[in-house]
């Protein structure tokens, strides 16, 4: 069975880190469903890269296993409150993450539109 | 935070527990570069007042010590003496009497430009070089102090009021003093400097309390109905962090990759495992910020199917219109920077967004014009509202009127903005170099 990011992590959030760079928290609260998403490679530099169209190389990515997360960080467009920026906290900024798709019957491959 | 409030009760409980401490930290960059740029706080004198009086009257009748971080929004040395002035009321009025310290943190340009011609800027990933032209620019300065300052000032002072410093150093700085493993200080600190943002499920801010032991800590929180569980405690490391295992102080670095957690009762955590390496080099953290100009904003909405079509080239064509006009009565492009945030296409995302398209049935525009006097910017958003709500498409022939704007006038000033300009870290003489302390008796 298939599911979205949004329906199987407790917590997607966003948030600036420092008034350069922008951070992403995906948390779960069940272990299985988290290694899942984790072993499939559902969030990635590559996917991340590609969703935000930043260059992998400034993509930094973690799994962090005693919090059940998986965290990504990227430096901002802007710096946080300056003339273009758009979202002063970045707390708005992890829409594009939701619809990542999980596979959560055993560990086959995560299908990324 | 200072000024975001926390149960009286809590701070009560804390101190029947046997608390060492009250720390609280009052800035951040959260709120952009305001609080550094004007000196002035984002949280109101009167939430702050109430905050540091329930504060200042525990710790003073415990006789424990008292740590306010990052004073006044964002400890410069306008937001410091602001705080001073807040601490010195509620002492008067309380009838308090402490040894209070005050250090400050803002660094003058002169001297970041001796930093920076001695080779001992470098800059933060994603950042460029500093130079002399953007040290010039800053209207204020601070250093990132760690924990040395304070652990100097905590010898001779019950209340410290601290310019800007690291958010963990505010709570790592007196068990530092006391000898406790760097790691477990720098770790309990960093768990605290939030507060209860650390709680499985947090309604309002509150406090919490951290215990040391000698190769573990337990944290806590104060409200009853809160409770730590070992993934909140564990995911804590992760808030506002690029990086969630390796946590940068000035004196080294806190890694949280092995760290144990494990819950010693339904609502508190036990920690283990974390490592402090010591830096080969201290390196504090500086922050600047600089007038980006004056800006006036215009918010209109579109509702047209026919615009909404052709919203990137209707754009495009009063962009060249208006460049044409101001062409002829400001002249020089170099005065002025125009931008239109769409909202119902990329207004909360812009270049991250990657739909970047209308969906819906209606946007709103929000223009901002930049420019370098108030004057300017207001009348060049003057001359944008009224060329854009005629502005045509093809498909109606006669004049229309395409935006509605929600105000009248429909520009607004802003008045200054600023910009976050320095991302750097310096190697300063020592820890305590750059940061004067101010003794005196309250």
């Amino acid at each position: 069975m298939r599911k979205t990011l949004a329906e199987t992590a407790k917590l997607i959030r966003s948030k600036n880190a420092g008034p350069f760079w922008l951070t992403f928290d995906v948390m779960f609260d069940d272990e299985t469903v988290y290694r899942r998403v984790r072993d499939q490679g559902v969030l990635t530099v590559e996917v991340v890269s590609r969703l935000y169209a930043v260059p992998p190389d400034q993509v930094l990515l973690f799994t962090v296993d005693n919090a059940l997360a998986i965290k990504a960080s990227i430096p901002r467009p802007q710096s946080s409150g300056s003339a273009l920026d758009t979202d002063v906290f970045g707390g708005q900024q992890y829409a594009p993450l939701l619809d990542l798709s999980v596979e959560l019957d055993g560990q086959g491959e995560a299908a990324r539109h | 935070m200072l000024g975001s409030g926390f149960r009286e009760e809590s701070i009560a409980r804390g101190l029947e527990l046997g608390a060492r401490l009250i720390g609280c930290d009052s800035g951040t960059t959260d709120f952009g570069p305001g609080p550094l740029a004007t000196g002035r706080s984002q949280f109101s004198r009167e939430a702050i007042r109430r905050d540091t009086e329930v504060i200042l009257t525990s710790a003073c009748r415990a006789g424990i010590p008292v740590v306010i971080g990052s004073a006044g929004g964002a400890g410069g040395d306008l937001n410091l003496s602001w705080m001073h002035e807040i601490v010195w009321d509620i002492a008067r009025e309380n009838g308090l009497h402490f040894n209070l310290a005050l250090i400050h943190a803002e660094q003058s340009r002169r001297s970041v430009k001796q930093l920076l011609a001695e080779g001992r800027v470098m800059p933060l990933p994603a950042a460029t070089p500093l130079t002399d032209e953007a040290i010039d620019q800053s209207l204020h300065i601070v250093a990132m102090m760690g924990a040395e300052p304070i652990m100097a000032a905590l010898d001779e002072a019950q209340v410290i009021v601290a310019g800007r410093a690291s958010d963990a150093a505010i709570y790592a700085a007196l068990p530092l003093k006391a000898g406790y493993d760097p790691a477990l200080c720098w770790h309990a600190g960093k768990i605290l400097e939030c507060g209860a943002a650390a709680v499985a499920q947090r309604a309002a801010p509150d406090s919490m309390l951290a215990v040391l032991h000698e190769d573990s800590f337990d944290v806590m929180p104060m409200r009853e109905d809160y409770r730590c569980t070992t993934q909140s405690i564990a995911s804590h490391t992760l808030y506002e962090n690029a990086n969630p295992f390796r946590l940068a102080e000035p004196s080294g670095t806190l890694v949280t990759q092995h760290s144990r957690y494990a819950a010693v009762s339904d609502r508190a955590v036990r920690v283990d495992g974390s490592v402090f390496e010591p830096a080969d080099r201290y390196r504090v953290k500086l922050e600047g910020a600089r007038l980006a100009g004056f800006s006036t904003i215009v918010p209109g909405g579109i509702r047209d199917p026919l615009i909404l079509g052709q919203l990137d080239s209707w754009l495009g064509r009063l962009n060249e219109n208006l460049r044409e006009r101001l062409g002829r009565t400001v002249g020089d492009e170099a005065r002025y920077q125009i931008e239109a945030r769409v909202y119902g296409r990329n207004g909360v995302m812009g270049s991250l967004e990657p739909r970047p398209w209308v969906e819906g049935h209606e946007v709103m525009v929000l223009w901002d014009v930049i420019s370098d006097s108030q004057e300017l910017a207001h009348s060049i958003a003057t001359s944008l509202s009224h060329m854009a709500v005629h502005n045509p498409i093809p498909e109606w022939h006669g004049l229309i009127s395409g935006v509605a704007f929600p105000f009248a006038p429909s520009e607004i000033d802003r008045g200054p903005v600023y910009e976050f300009h320095l991302n750097h870290l310096a190697s300063p003489d020592s820890p305590t170099s750059l940061f004067r302390t101010e003794l005196e008796a309250v």
